[in-house]
This record gives C-alpha cells, structure tokens and sequence, in this order.
C-alpha cells in the first residue's frame, strides 16, 4: 500500500494557482526528488501535505487516512515529519530541547502529574532525555546537546533540523532544499547522510531541490514542476533528456 | 576597593550546589512571617511593602508566562486581576458568614483565581488565530470590558467601588501564594507543556509541525496565567481593603508589563527581581513626587537599549531548575559510561 497519495491537489493563493492537479503516490521507502525553478509550487506542495495550508480542492492520504482538514501537529502525529528551506530552529533553545519538544505527541502524562511529579511524570521525562540523547548522539550531535542551537555552524544545524524531525519518529520525512547553501563537497556528504538515515529510519523520503543536478543520482522518481504544474516524472536519467524539463531549465543550467 | 571576583565567583557556584537551602530557606522565611505578623516585629508600613512585593511577584510571574515564556503579548492581565479581587471580595464581604470569613479566606482567594482561570480559558481562544499586535488588541479590550462591566454591576459598587473586606492578607498568605505560584510555574515549565510554551515563542509554525498541539498549549498557559493574576488579586483586595474599577485599568497592567521586562523574560528569578526592583524602587523614590513618573520610564528605556531582554532574561537563577533537566546531557553521558 502506498504512503502517500495526493490526487488532483490544487492551491489558490488569491486566485492564483500556486499548485494545480498534482498527483503523488507514495511507495515505502522510495526517495522521490521534486524540481522546479523559483516559485514552481514546490515548498507549497510541502505546506499542503504537512497541513501548514488546506488544499484548496483534490485528497491527500497517508497511510490509507485522509489528512486534508487536519491539523498539522497531528499529521505529523500521524508520521509525517519535515525540514524547512529557511531553517527553522528554535533558536534560543538548546539543542536538546530543540529535540525534546519534538517528543510532544507521545507524552502521555497530564499537566497535574507534571505539577505534582507523580504519576508517569519522571519515567516518561527520563525516557525523553534517554531517546533524545541516543538520536543525537547517533547523528554525531550529542557533543553540542548544551549549547543555544543558534550558535551551531550552519552545516549542523541544518543536521539538527533533521534530527528533530527524526525525533517525531515518522515514516515520511520531507525534506525541503536540504543542500542549500552547501558547497559541493558538503552536497555529496549531505547525500550520503540521506541515504543513510533512510536505512537506519526505515524511511520514505521525499526531497525538493532547486538544482537538478544534486539529486539525479540518490533520487529514484523526479517530479518536474513549474508554475504549479507538473511538467515532468519519472527517472532522472529521462527527465534529464526531457525537452520541456531542459527548456524551463536552460537558463537555471549554468548555475 | 578591591573586589575578588574570582572569590564571590566561587562562593556563588558553592552555594548554587548546596540546593537543599532552598526549601531549608523557604521554611524559615514562612516560619518568620509568621513570627513577624504575631508579634507585629516590623513596621506596619514595611509589611505593607513586603506584601506588594509578594503580590507583584505574582503578577509578574502570570505574565511572564505569557509574554515571556510563550511570546504572546497580552496588555490586559489587569482585567484577571479585578476578576479575582471581586470575586474574592464579594464572598468574604456579602456571601461567607462574617465571623467565618477569616477561616474562609483561602477559598475566597481560590475562587477569584478559578473563575479568573475560566475566563482566561475563553480569552486563549482568539490567540489560536491571532498573535502579536493584533492579539494585544484583543487582551486590550478585554482588560476595558472587564474595567466597563464592573462599572456597570450595581451590586459590586459600579464606579464607586468596594469596599468592607477585612484585612485578611497577611504576610504569611502572600508568601504562602507566592510560592504556589513559583512552583507551579516552574514545574510546569519544565514539563512537556512548558517545552511546548517555550516552543510557541521560537516559532509557532515549527512548533506545530513537531507535533506541539499549540492551542492546547495555549489554554493550558492562559488559564495558568489569568488563574494567579485572579490570586493576586484577591490578595490585593484584602489588603486594601477598598477596591475600585479603575484601580485595574490599563495603567496597571503597564505596570506589570514592565516588572515583567524589567526582570527579564522567560525567567522566574527575572520575575522575582523584576517585581521587587520596581515595587521597591517606587517607594524610595516618593518623595521625588512627580519626577517618579519621569525617571522610572527612564530606567526602563536604558535598561531596554543596554539590557533589551531585562536583568535576567532567558536566563534562570539555579536553583529553580529541575536536576533531571540542568544536567541531562552529564547524567547521560554517565549513565552510557556506566554500562
Ligand atoms: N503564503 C503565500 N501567499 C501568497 N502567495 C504565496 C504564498 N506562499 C507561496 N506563494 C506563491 O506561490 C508560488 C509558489 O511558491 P513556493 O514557495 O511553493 O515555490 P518554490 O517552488 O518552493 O520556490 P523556491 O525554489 O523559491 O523555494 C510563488 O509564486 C509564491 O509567490
Ligand atoms: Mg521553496
């Protein structure tokens, strides 16, 4: 069964079409890559999966359950979890908490057990911090657990960016421009790391990138869109041939 | 004068390892109010004081919650107050027999602070939608009804205000609120739903897509809030012992306002600080009259250009953190080398 299914999802920003009848299916553990120049809809597409924005018409299902309406803390609940294209930490936290708050959903204790420490409260506190520490220290970040996560180096926190969405433990992780702003030699390892945590994770992953070339050799399926539109799928190796793909992206080849 | 820094530096993180002075120093100062107020050993004036201090500290703490803590902005936690304070003083002045009112004080207090909970339930509600300028429009009006409909309840004294209430807040009581007040705050800041709170000021988007149910964060956060300024002012009522609406205008949230960025956001000590700096401040300088009014905005504009986040902002005083949370990454790291 598929992961996700979009059908025909379309979205209206004032009466213009950021996003119009796009279809997605999903399989487990596939990593699809979505293109596109500035402005094609892909961060929209994003922001519709993930409930930021509710699609204006067309049906998204993960895991066999219709999400559009929901809320987006309980589409990511539901296992969906993502990282945004400008990074979005919470800044003054520590890196800890920065992982920590993404346990919410599973906390079980009510706000009497955590006023009085009764009840469930430390078990569940002490499992939080145990689980949190683990996945930092897996992806090589316990080192910095104290520090304001502001003050990482950017190539990190673009890493903690992702260990925070692992720490909702989802099956669809999103990922949105996670090369940006990397040289090429950080590309390629950002890459490797991908295709990494897909394994450990058991992931499905689904990536948007701006440069074609950064994702032809990790992502198995590419989408093509411009303005909203989907002009292009299947393996990278054709989608590179396509005519339609090369003409919306001959002026974006050289950079 | 020569000062050793290096000496007090290390007397104070001395004494920030010996925790158990805390509760040890929280019993004596309670056991000394007591004394204090049986055997009248300060001057009534000084008392006085002390109490305004007590109830500032929990009003700066419910709106440091709020502003600090989750970054919302509200600008009418002196509506809350009224609420608590008539509530409080309409049950011990007309509904509680009189020669039990004494007795019955604590529960008046609580009844102030659950109805001003419930109220503030309601006033969560638009901030689900709403945050920054527009809702501090919102808890703008809000803080105006409560002060209008006052006005208009006839049974409550409308304008002319309140008055008949015993003075039933002594030193113990306040302290006793104070720190109720303190460790509710911080025991539910260093929670989930705290996590939660702090979350909703980094980045409310992100904070929903971690899963965060913000607007139950939200109620959770503003029924905590307006709860202790219903405390507050229940407390305030009764010692006054005269009430009126405008006692709970727009002034007197600006002035907690203050207190909070004084002290500093996002920190218990910062609110403790904050409340008595201010409170005390304004006493000493009484005899300055009018200039009062012209040098505290002063303080405040300096301390906002050299200490924008106030005294102690985002920053937490030791000893009013959890062990489990201050030292996490070290517990863990010993637990792993352990095994
Ligand atoms: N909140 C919004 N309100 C109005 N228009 C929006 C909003 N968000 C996006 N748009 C518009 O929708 C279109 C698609 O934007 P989107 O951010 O999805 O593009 P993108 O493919 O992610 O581009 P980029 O590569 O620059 O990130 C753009 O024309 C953008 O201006
Ligand atoms: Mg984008």
């Amino acid at each position: 069964m598929s992961v996700l299914k979009a059908e025909n999802v379309t979205h209206y920003f004032d009466g213009l079409a950021a996003v119009s009848g796009f279809n997605l299916n999903l399989e487990p553990y596939e990593l699809v890559g979505i293109i596109g120049p500035n402005g094609a809809g892909k961060t929209t597409i994003f922001n519709l999966i993930t409930g930021v924005y509710k699609a204006t018409r067309g049906s998204i299902s993960f895991d066999g359950a219709e999400i559009v309406g929901r809320t987006p803390s309980a589409i990511t609940a539901l296992g969906i979890a993502r990282t945004f294209q400008n990074i979005r930490l919470f800044k003054e936290l520590s890196v800890l908490d920065n992982v920590r708050i993404a346990h919410y959903a599973r906390v079980k204790y009510s706000p009497v057990e955590a006023l009085l420490h009764m009840g469930r409260f430390q078990k569940e506190e002490e499992e939080i911090i145990g689980h949190s520490m683990d996945l930092l220290a897996f992806l090589k970040l316990d080192a910095y657990a104290d520090e304001v996560s502001k003050n990482l180096p950017y190539g990190l926190q673009r890493r903690l960016e992702i260990a925070r969405a692992l720490a909702t433990r989802p099956q669809l992780l999103l990922l949105d421009e996670p090369a940006a702003g990397m040289n090429p030699n950080e590309v390629s390892q950002l890459m490797e790391f991908i295709k990494w945590i897909r394994k450990e994770f058991d992931l499905t992953i689904l990536l948007i990138e701006h440069q074609m070339h950064l994702v032809m050799n990790i992502c198995e399926r590419l989408l093509v869109l411009d303005f909203g539109e989907t002009i292009a799928e299947g393996l990278p190796r054709d989608i590179q041939k396509n005519p339609r793909v090369l003409e919306v992206y001959l002026g974006e080849v050289k950079c | 004068m020569m000062i050793n820094t290096s000496r007090i530096r290390q007397f104070k993180e001395k004494l920030e390892t010996k925790r158990w002075l805390l509760p040890a120093l929280l019993v004596f100062v309670f056991a000394l109010s007591l004394v204090i107020q049986q055997f009248e050993l300060l001057d009534p004036y000084v008392q006085l004081i002390i109490m305004y201090v007590g109830i500032n500290i929990i009003l700066t703490l419910s709106l440091n919650l709020i502003n600090g803590y989750m970054g919302e902005f509200s600008v009418g936690h002196a509506g809350f107050m009224a609420i608590g304070a008539y509530v409080a003083s309409f049950l011990t002045v007309k509904v509680f027999p009189a020669d039990m009112a004494a007795w019955l004080f604590p529960l008046a207090v609580m009844a102030g602070g659950a109805v001003a909970g419930v109220v503030g339930l309601v006033v969560a509600f638009p901030s689900f939608k709403t945050r920054g300028d527009y809702l501090a429009i919102v808890t703008l009006a809000f803080g105006m009804i409560v002060k209008s409909v006052i006005e208009n309840i006839d049974a409550l004294g409308g304008p002319r205000g309140f008055l008949g209430m015993e003075k039933l807040s002594t030193l113990p009581w306040v302290f006793f609120w104070v720190l109720v007040s303190v460790w509710v705050i911080r025991n539910l800041i260093y929670s989930n739903f705290g996590r939660g709170v702090l979350s909703i000021r980094e980045d409310e988007i992100a904070s929903d897509l971690m899963s965060v149910n913000t607007n139950h964060v939200k109620v959770l956060a503003f029924t905590v809030s307006s709860f202790f300024a219903g405390i507050a002012g229940g407390l305030f009522a009764h010692l006054l012992q005269f009430i009126n609406p405008r006692a709970f205008d727009i002034i007197k949230s600006t002035d907690i306002l203050i207190m909070v960025y004084l002290g500093g956001i996002g920190s218990i000590a910062g609110s403790v600080i904050g409340a008595t700096v201010y409170t005390v401040l304004l006493e000493v300088l009484r005899p300055m009259g009018i200039w009062r009014m012209v040098f505290m905005p002063l303080v405040l504009v300096l301390l906002m250009i050299f200490r924008p986040r106030g005294i102690m902002g985002l920053r937490e005083f030791r000893w009013f953190v959890p062990v489990r949370d201050m030292l996490a990454s070290r517990l863990w790291r010993e637990k792993k080398a352990g095994t």
